[in-house]
């Protein structure tokens, strides 16, 4: 029996307004426990919900750049539950009629093909604080900071079919709302975080399994491997002849593995009904025509005008626009060496400059090599005054804070040798040298031509232009 | 002496023969001397009503401020008020001191008005009767043994007893207009979104709105022209101008259409209030007004309707007083749900009880649709009612209530028979619509309302029809010549405020422990 999984997931994405979705408080991380709470977010008597137009746009964003339908008029409603850190008792959030319906984001598989997953739906609602259960000798402590912090629920349809596809479309929402500026993506703060819907059923069924959902997962390994370990679970209770109890579950990192979350969770009726302290939320032309002028080039496009505009290959095109820092960075290389050479910019960039900001942990916007900086590297490859290998040692003496490619340059004495009288000079002493090779090559070994090449290029330092002691070997080496 | 009306007051201020001082002083009086009886107010703030007097007393020495600079008055204990505690007339909320005012209460500050206490009322404003407040009935000043109506009864005996001029109230099913009638005061409700319901503490949000208790339509018009108006902090306050209301209310009626649908005329309905309130139609028809018949077929409709939306909003929004943050927290708990159960237990009388769990009840699974989307459809019809009747007259009229005010007791045992009693009141907060309340009369010796209801923010209209009818007929002066009864608990708290302080770091955040 082949099993078939089912994922479907539910992302929340922590919107980057300045204040919260529904008072004046800041949303800024980190502050003092209850220190950014206002009476609006202790729930006080008497206070009223304001909603911040600075969420709607974002939201309305997001709608925009997944090409679904922006709902011109979409109602707040309140979920009814009792918890110590929801202080009016209900959370306001959209239930009936979200602000963004449908929509659609492609994802790459491992064959490099591509992937349609449908969203249902992304509704706006507000964060409830937090409960802290240590350090309080037998209570818990409530911080209310985050507590009507603006969040989108992105909902996908049950389309993806393994951890791996609910991984990679994890990664597109994370990169797509960053993208459009609308979320910081900081998994580790809890601005970015998801709930995994899954179920087996057998292949070729079409009536979907019963469901578990994982709850709270905030990084694409632990949603790989909770989904992994769900799947198994899943089968192996299938293939004994039990059945699959619909439940939430949480996934414990340390262990690798799911558990049950007490089924009391589970009794909650929330009562669902439109929130009478807010009017039903009505969006007009021109405010979706602003939200539209504001979105930047989505990724996708802008990776398609990369092919087209520079010549650049497609897998490079997709990684130079998997972040939008990364693509305005590459702009700005390609802007400053004038539009010449865009390929050699992109490798560049996602090469010797990836890895030094990988090996750094530094984000792009604060590489210690601008992007003015490495076009003026770049310059001088394209005007042969260095090698692309001697361009690497400059790089690294640029990362490490010695200043301009030109001051690099010229302080080492690293211009390569493009006189042909020294060059030749060069490649005459080195044939002299080695005899017994330019015999062999000359038999026919093809091969030493390399060998050649490489003496040279020690005696002149690496500074010889290696096209030109190419075409000097060529001439020189058959006799 | 004469009932004391706000335009009077406001003259004898202008021209200095009184002082806002002794005007608060003479409130100050009367409510020692008669609160004892009445219970009319839960807390009084002598000392600093005095304060702010001396200031209106100080700015009117210079010629300045406006014409209700220096006016006593009182606060319903629904509106929050920063530094003087706000009970909601709950136990919930006994101690409670908002760290902030209401926009009511910021408006009326603002425009020289001088609070002189926080008036009794139903908890958290669900009743007909002031007989739920946890700081116990109010007594009507015309009939100790009757009640004088709710939910904001303190408010209207406060007034009708001439313990203050004017008082507001919030209005969610009648609660202003249904007291009114019983003290045989007037008591204006403006069209929903008139006024800013932030800092009111919500019972209903899409039926609660403010407004105010007084001696003359007159008044009310002046201090709705301070109440009203747009305010950012109420995402369901309307965005349109105010009115100068107290210009308008002089227009004649001659030609004005006066529509009287049959509904309010039922067999419900006492025949002597029935009979004083067409009297009072009589007056309108000599003052040129012509009475047109109109139909409002959905009214039977109206209570239950109403007593699906409201529980529910308000089981939804009392669930905030849980004992976590503010208000009552139940000693001694050993888990969240006992301090949930025992604090909501302790804190909470039983109509408010009673109203919480029949809103969770039809809120729930499998029973919205049957229960609350019906409600919402009912109550779309009873507005489309109106909409259709003022298309045909500038303003419709009938009783406040089906009877004159009842003896205290008579209905608690009871619920539906006390819902009942708000038959004319609620289908105008279901529409949202602007009424108020006259007195035109007496039945049994007791004081019967003349309900005027106007279309969406035609509150110019229902204020002009009102004093018009007060400039022809002299109800609204009528004094009341009893005395209270006597041996009633006291329930006066003098100082004013707890002295419960809040520290503010960056927002208002009251710091410390909550309290055990």
């Amino acid at each position: 029996m082949t099993w078939e999984p089912v994922i479907g997931l539910e992302i929340h994405a922590q919107l980057a307004t300045r204040a919260k979705i529904f008072s004046g408080a800041a949303t800024a991380y980190g502050a003092a426990p209850n220190t950014q709470a206002c009476l609006v977010d202790l729930g006080y008597p008497g206070v009223l919900p304001v909603l911040n137009g600075a969420a709607v746009r974002m939201a309305v964003k997001f709608g925009l750049a997944v090409g679904a339908t922006v709902a011109r008029r979409s109602v707040f409603a309140r979920k009814n539950y009792f918890y110590p850190d929801l202080p009016k008792g209900y959370q306001i959030s959209q239930y009936e009629l979200p602000i963004v319906q449908g929509g659609a984001v492609a994802i790459a598989l491992d064959d490099g093909s591509h992937k349609t997953v449908r969203l249902t739906r992304a509704h706006l609602e507000e964060d409830a604080g937090k409960s802290l259960h240590e350090s309080f000798h037998g209570q818990s402590g409530i911080d209310l900071n985050r507590a009507g912090t603006p969040l989108l629920e992105i909902v996908s349809e049950p389309d993806l079919r393994s951890a791996k596809e609910a991984a990679a479309y994890m990664r597109k929402i994370h990169q797509l709302v960053r993208y459009i500026g609308i979320c910081d993506g900081n998994m580790q703060e809890g601005s970015f975080r998801c709930d995994a819907n899954v179920s087996v059923r057998a292949a070729g069924a079409a009536k979907l399994g019963t469901r578990a959902e994982i709850k709270n997962l905030n990084s694409f390994r632990f949603l790989e491997r909770a989904i992994l370990f769900e799947i198994e679970r899943q089968i192996g209770i299938l293939e004994e002849g039990g059945r699959v109890v619909q439940e939430t579950r949480l996934y414990d990192p340390d262990r690798d593995e799911t558990r049950s979350m007490r089924s009391k969770e589970e009794a909650n009726d929330y009562r669902y009904f439109p929130d009478p302290d807010l009017l039903p939320l009505v969006i007009d032309e021109p405010f979706i025509e602003q939200a539209r002028a504001e979105l930047p080039e989505l990724p996708e496009a802008r990776a398609a005008r990369f092919v087209a505009e520079f010549g650049l290959a497609t897998p490079d095109a997709e990684t130079l626009t998997g972040a939008r820092e990364t693509a305005d960075y590459f702009e700005g290389v390609v802007g400053a060496l004038g539009g010449r050479e865009p390929r050699l910019a992109a490798n560049w960039v996602v090469g010797e400059l990836a890895a030094a900001l990988n090996r750094d942990a530094t984000a792009i916007e604060a590489s210690r090599v601008d992007a003015g900086a490495l076009a003026g590297l770049i310059a001088r490859i394209i005007d042969q005054t260095i090698s692309g290998k001697i361009a690497k040692e400059v790089f690294e003496a640029m990362w490490a804070g010695e200043g301009a490619a030109d001051e690099i340059i010229a302080r080492k004495g690293l211009r390569q040798i493009t006189d042909s009288g020294a060059l030749e000079q060069a490649i005459d002493q080195v044939i002299a040298a080695n005899p017994a090779q330019l015999a062999e090559f000359r038999a026919g070994k093809d091969k030493l031509f390399g060998f050649f090449v490489g003496q040279v290029m020690k005696a002149t330092g690496g500074k010889a232009n290696p096209a030109q002691l190419n075409d000097l070997l060529k001439k020189k080496l058959p006799g | 002496m004469q009932r004391p009306t706000v335009a009077g007051l406001s003259r004898l201020l202008r021209k200095r023969e009184a002082s806002s001082r002794e005007l608060v002083q003479q409130c100050l009086q009367e409510i020692e001397r008669h609160n004892g009886d009445l219970n009319a107010f839960i807390t009084v703030t002598a000392e600093q009503a005095l304060t702010a007097a001396d200031a209106a007393d100080a700015l009117l020495a210079r010629g300045e401020g406006g014409p209700l600079t220096g006016i006593p008055f009182a606060h319903k204990d629904i509106f929050c008020t920063r530094g003087v505690r706000t009970t909601c007339g709950s136990k919930m909320l006994e101690h409670f001191v908002a760290p902030y005012d209401a926009t009511v209460v910021e408006r009326m500050a603002a425009a020289g008005l001088v609070m002189v206490g926080k008036t009794n009322m139903d908890e958290f404003a669900m009743g007909s009767s002031n007989e739920t407040s946890f700081f116990g009935p109010v007594r009507n000043p015309w009939d100790p043994e009757r009640s004088p109506g709710g939910s904001s009864g303190g408010s209207a005996a406060a007034v009708a007893a001439g313990l203050v001029p004017a008082a507001t109230g919030t209005d969610t099913g009648g609660s202003i207009r249904q007291p009114a009638a019983m003290t045989g005061i007037t008591g204006f409700k403006p069209t929903y979104g008139r006024v800013s319901r932030y800092g009111m503490i919500a019972f209903a949000s899409s039926l609660d709105q403010a407004g105010i208790f007084a001696a003359s339509a007159e008044d009310a018009a002046l201090l709705l022209e301070v109440m009203a108006g747009f305010d950012p902090r109420d995402s369901t306050s309307a965005d349109l101008p105010v009115p100068a209301y107290s210009q308008e209310i002089g227009a004649s009626l001659k030609g004005r259409r006066i529509g009287v649908p049959p509904e309010f005329f039922d067999a419900g309905l006492d025949a002597e209030c029935g009979a004083r309130v067409r009297e009072a139609l009589g007056v309108f028809e000599q003052l040129g007004a012509k009475i047109v018949e109109v139909s409002l077929p959905h009214l039977g409709l109206s209570i239950p309707t109403y007593y699906i939306v409201a529980p529910a909003e308000c089981s939804s929004n009392l669930a905030r007083f849980d004992g976590v943050r503010f208000g009552h927290r139940a000693a001694g708990v050993g888990s969240l749900e006992e301090l949930y159960k025992r604090t909501r237990q302790e804190g909470f009388g039983a109509e408010v009880k009673r109203r919480i769990m029949t809103g969770t009840y039809v809120l729930s699974a499998g029973y919205y649709d049957a229960y609350y989307l019906q409600a919402q459809k009912a109550r779309r019809l009873i507005a489309e009612d109106f909409r259709q009747a003022f298309a045909a007259a500038d303003i419709i009229a009938g009783p406040t209530a089906p009877t004159a005010a009842f003896r205290l007791g008579e209905k608690t045992a009871d619920p539906v028979q006390m819902y009942l009693n708000d038959i004319y009141t609620i289908a105008v907060n279901l529409a949202g619509l602007p009424g108020i309340s006259i007195p035109c009369g007496y039945a049994q010796d007791l004081p019967v309302g003349l309900q005027l209801i106007g279309p969406a923010f035609g509150e110019a209209a229902v204020l002009n029809f009102a004093h018009q009818y007060q400039t022809a007929a002299d109800w609204h002066r009528h004094r009341i010549a009893r005395s209270g009864a006597d041996g009633l608990p006291r329930m006066i708290d003098v100082t004013g405020s707890t002295g419960r302080s809040f520290s503010v770091v960056g927002t208002e955040m009251p710091t410390g422990k909550p309290r055990r």
